[in-house]
């Protein structure tokens, strides 16, 4: 589909959300809203796309509350927005939204977090993405450094080649927000696999210590949970160009869910797992075992951590004998570490021993 | 009394008997009034501060009873003013009272123990003629000044004026400048200007409090107070209802020790004991004075005067074995509902309290002999504060209790009961609560058992105890239903929101992005809803007239029929609570009114006056309804079982299904993109 089609199809769905709710008032009846419900109660194991999504638990929006009718009000101002930007071919981030909200009358947003949520909501209900609605997310994108050539068309229409590796400063290239084919190309990878890594100062680490030519790797920086486009750059490269993932993070709870949604899908947007998840992508560490194995320094694990380790275990995506085993002997020894602890060896340690030895062991690196 | 300290030393040799012997020589009487001056704390003049407070607390009070005496509504004015000496007042009261003779002036203001109570059996506010003479006493020796007083009575048209110390060695008043003088624009009345050495204070414990508790269990009197630094308030009378005149009663016989039998025997006029069972006491007929005499095995034919200590003994010990009505209890005068709810909303108004729980009035009930009765209120919410504990405001004869809170039966009473049940905090259920609340007890009777001469405190009785607690719970069911009934409708207050704002915007909205006509809502409000609403409005017009319109609003599905009920306070009923569907008004207020048919969707206006000094005592929320399966109406409760009222032949048939608003448990999405 051409963009234009998306965009059509996009304001026809969202019209029908509207066209529901006058209906049932015309009818005299309360209106309502089926939403795919958004949790882990309800996240399955789609086994032929190979990633998490949505189960068929559904939660009903019903006009009888405050918080359900407001929840109406606003999907209805939205779906007129997003309408109307698309007639003027224009796009606005999400935080532009929820400011623009202030003229809803009752459905103006009290946080963003409401206008991020409800957007997502209507991905669900039109079966669009949120970037054919032309929202786009407050964050930039994340980093990228390596030997990748991508075509990228940009905002004048040029057709520009990029290297991401010689074409680029030491901050590298910076992912759009919209990383479809119409916009970037992959063209050609001298790259043998993708390492993400989560915080910046391991990424300037590696990209000082030449990781990225020594081990001919792809760095890519997460900046803690991925952005979309983040997530869905990695995947095309792992699809198109056959590039493994390797995610590299700190040692402790949030650290795994960071992997989870960049392997398994993550649960707020489980419905476009298929779009975003690499099934494939392989967790490097730090793992409870690096903390022991290589005596790492260490924190005690905070309450919050605790409870989110607790969690992990009853969250679907996370039961297998792996993070199961990991999970439980994190809470047993009561400790996590930060990625940045295998300093305590050296500023080569970790290019020069840490990773060689945990990638050689994986099969990526020899 | 052979010491002020009260020690008596066993002499059992002959060289300490000696000494006992050189002591005898310098023990002498001491009069009464030299033993309270020397222990001043036992009268409650144990510091500066209280000092100067008693002394005004015992002006007020024995205004306050003077003026009821005589049928008088109350005008009193109070002022304290700094003179040039260090921690030295000049303390002024002046009432409307009936005055004082000229020649009882003297023994009124400057003997202790002196006055007409104290033999008594009724309820007034001073009892041991204790007070206003200490007071002066205590003037007198801090500072060195004689107190003027100023009286007249309305039968003479001089009134006189005199300065008065007291003799503390013969406990005889000594008076000087004893002269008439013509007194202008006063017909009767009575001041005193005193000097006293004190400390004045704002707070708990001010004269400012005291006067204005004061002014909330006696709604009859008009106050007048200006403070040290000339600032005037105002308290003023929020009725002129009196207080019914409480009556002189024999003493009861249940609850007497020994030694009240063996004085009252001794001072008997009956010659014989079975005349002196029944005609002494209250509540005694021939056959309980038979049943006391069989139990105790004494002659009712025996004289008086020569029962002894063993017979006192076994007629206490009969009298507990036999049953005897309760003493009569005409005697006591309580506040009443309605004037505890006008005087705590007159002086309390000022913080908008956001409910008053209708004021308990318990019936009589008798300890060591005494008739009592315990009243209670709770005030809660509006703008009283909700940090620390609540306040609790203690009564005894209509006379705030200011000091020893920790000591009083009524603060335990208040302290036994677990708040948590009913809406307020309390830790581990025990303890005084904690919240936005004022409670209010007040103890009637003819004789308060305080723990000490200072009247600051009741003493631990059980019964007591056990009717506080009886009176608060009361108050707190109340209370409770109150916070259920907020709760209650601050949920369909809610849905009222969005069928009144939000969905007409949902429907607005979707209209317009369709180009399509806007929609009726009426069908899909009236389903949202499912329920009655009765919301009530009230406005105060000039004095005494008050506006209420109830707004009924029928947001269910099919045409209702019912009918609605309210008590309203019967002096403010006339012919301004006409309306249409006014169906009869019975003697004593009950109102009712019937809604035949209101379709869905309609609202109808039902509006009514209350005029009359108690219209304000009325609670627009105090509506009942009838008819109506009470599930279905918001804002009116279901009329009490004990109304009374024949003719509810309206029935109800739809079954009302409560929908519990299905909560979308929205669970914190863990990661995020």
């Amino acid at each position: 589909m051409t963009t234009t089609e998306r965009q059509e199809k996009a304001v026809r769905e969202l019209l029908h959300i509207a066209e529901s709710v006058y209906d049932q008032l015309d009818q005299g009846d309360i209106p309502q809203m089926n939403l795919s419900l958004r949790s882990k109660k309800n996240i399955e194991f789609d086994a032929r796309k190979n990633v998490w999504t949505y189960g068929g638990l559904t939660a009903n929006r019903s006009a009888k509350t405050i918080k359900g009718a407001t929840l109406m009000l606003r999907t209805l101002h939205m779906v007129d927005f997003i309408r109307d930007m698309i007639d003027n071919k224009h796009s606005s981030t999400l935080r532009e939204m929820y400011y623009i909200s202030e003229g809803w009358g009752n459905g103006k947003f009290h946080s963003q977090d409401e206008s991020n949520l409800l957007a997502e909501d209507l991905e669900i209900v039109s079966r669009c993405m949120r970037e054919d609605f032309k929202l786009r997310p407050e964050e930039d994108g994340a980093r990228v450094i390596g030997d990748l050539t991508i075509i990228e068309t940009d905002r004048k229409g040029k057709r520009k080649t990029i290297n991401c590796r010689d074409d680029v400063g030491d901050s590298g290239y910076s992912i759009p927000y919209n990383v479809e084919k119409e916009k970037i190309e992959m063209k050609s990878a001298g790259a043998d696999f993708i390492i993400a890594i989560e915080t910046g100062g391991m990424f300037d680490r590696l990209v000082e210590n030449g990781f990225d030519e020594q081990s001919n790797a792809l760095l890519v920086h997460l900046k803690g949970q991925p952005a979309r486009s983040t997530r869905r750059f990695m995947k095309r490269l792992n699809e198109e160009m056959g590039l493994p993932v390797v995610v590299f993070t700190d040692g402790d709870p949030w650290s795994f869910r960071i992997f989870a949604s960049i392997a398994y899908g993550a649960i707020k947007t489980a419905h476009i797992s298929d779009y975003l998840a690499t099934p494939s992508a392989e967790y490097v560490g730090i793992t409870s075992s690096d903390i022991l194995n290589y005596d790492l320094p260490s924190d005690k694990l905070s309450d919050q951590d605790v409870a989110a380790l607790k969690s992990e275990l009853n969250d679907p995506r996370f039961n297998d004998e792996f993070w199961r085993s990991e999970i439980e002997a994190m809470l047993q020894m009561g400790k996590k570490a930060e990625q940045q602890a295998l300093a305590k060896y050296g500023l080569d340690f970790v290019t020069e021993t840490y990773l060689p030895e945990k990638l050689s062991q994986m099969g990526i690196m020899f | 009394m052979h010491s002020d300290d009260g020690i008596t030393k066993k002499t059992d040799s002959p060289r300490k008997r000696s000494i006992a012997n050189d002591l005898a020589g310098k023990q002498q009487e001491i009069s009464v009034t030299e033993f309270f001056e020397k222990n001043k704390h036992i009268l409650g003049f144990d510091s500066r501060s209280k000092a100067l407070l008693m002394g005004i607390k015992e002006a007020v009070d024995n205004s306050l009873d003077a003026c009821e005496e005589a049928g008088v509504l109350p005008d009193i004015s109070v002022s304290v003013e700094r003179t040039e000496e260090d921690e030295e007042y000049r303390i002024t009261i002046e009432d409307n009272g009936p005055g004082i003779v000229h020649h009882m002036m003297p023994n009124v203001f400057g003997r202790l123990l002196f006055g007409s109570r104290f033999h008594a059996q009724r309820q007034s506010r001073g009892q041991q003629g204790i007070g206003i003479s200490a007071t002066v006493m205590y003037g007198n020796i801090t500072t060195g000044k004689s107190a003027r007083v100023m009286s007249k009575i309305e039968e003479e048209d001089t009134a006189w004026v005199m300065d008065i110390t007291v003799d503390t060695k013969k406990n005889r008043p000594d008076v000087k400048n004893d002269n008439p003088f013509i007194w202008p624009d006063k017909v009767h009345g009575t001041r005193i200007e005193y000097y006293i050495r004190g400390r004045y204070i704002k707070g708990k414990q001010s004269v400012f409090e005291y006067l204005k508790n004061t002014a909330i269990v006696n709604p009859h009197a008009e106050i007048t107070y200006t403070d040290p630094d000339g600032k005037r308030y105002l308290f003023a009378r929020a009725t002129s209802r009196l207080p019914p005149k409480s009556k002189e009663v024999k003493p009861h016989i249940h609850g007497l020790e020994i030694g009240d039998m063996m004085r009252l025997a001794r001072d008997s006029k009956q010659k014989t004991l079975r005349n002196f069972l029944k005609n002494d006491f209250s509540r005694i007929s021939d056959r309980v004075a038979n049943d006391i005499l069989e139990i105790s095995g004494l002659n009712g034919e025996m004289r008086t005067s020569a029962v002894t200590r063993d017979n006192c003994r076994d007629l206490v010990n009969a009298v507990s074995m036999v049953k005897i009505m309760a003493p009569p209890t005409d005697c006591l005068s309580p506040i009443g509902e309605d004037l505890i709810k006008k005087g705590l909303k007159h002086v309390l108004e000022g913080h908008r309290p956001e409910y008053y729980a209708p004021p308990v009035t318990r019936a009589p009930r008798v300890a060591n002999g005494n008739a009592f009765i315990i009243e209670a209120g709770i005030v809660y919410g509006g703008e009283l504060t909700s940090e620390g504990q609540v306040t609790i405001l203690r009564f005894a004869n209509r006379v705030p209790l200011l000091y020893q809170q920790g000591a009083c039966a009524i603060t335990k009473a208040v302290e036994s009961i677990d708040w948590r049940n009913y809406g307020l905090e309390q830790r581990g259920g025990k303890g005084i609560p904690y919240g936005p609340a004022i409670i209010l007890v007040h103890i009637a009777s003819t004789k308060v058992p305080f723990t000490s001469e200072g009247k600051e405190a009741v003493a631990n009785i059980e019964e007591i105890g056990k009717e506080v607690a009886l009176a608060l719970r009361l108050c707190a069911r109340s209370l409770k239903g109150h916070l259920n009934k907020k709760e209650r409708k601050k949920k369909t207050r809610a849905k009222f929101d969005v069928v009144q704002q939000i969905l007409p915007e949902i429907a607005e909205k979707s209209a317009t992005m369709l180009g399509r006509p806007v929609p009726s809502l009426d069908s899909t409000i009236t389903k949202i809803m499912n329920v009655v609403w009765v919301e009530p409005f009230s406005s105060t017009g000039k004095k005494g007239l008050r506006h209420l319109r109830y707004n009924i609003y029928n947001y269910t599905t099919t045409p209702k029929s019912f009918m609605l009920h309210s008590v309203l306070p019967r002096s403010c009923l006339n012919e301004t609570i006409m309306s249409d569907i006014l169906v009869e008004v019975t003697e004593d207020g009950k109102t009712t009114w019937k809604v035949d048919s209101l379709p869905p969707a309609a609202c109808l206006e039902l509006e009514f006056q209350l005029d009359g000094e108690l219209s304000d005592v009325f609670e627009e929320s105090d509506i009942f309804v009838s008819g109506l399966n009470p599930a279905m109406i918001m804002g009116a409760d279901q009329l009490p079982g004990d109304w009374g009222i024949k003719g509810m032949d309206i029935s109800e048939s739809e079954s009302y299904m409560d929908e519990e608003e299905e909560e979308i448990e929205e669970e914190v999405l863990d990661d995020d993109d």
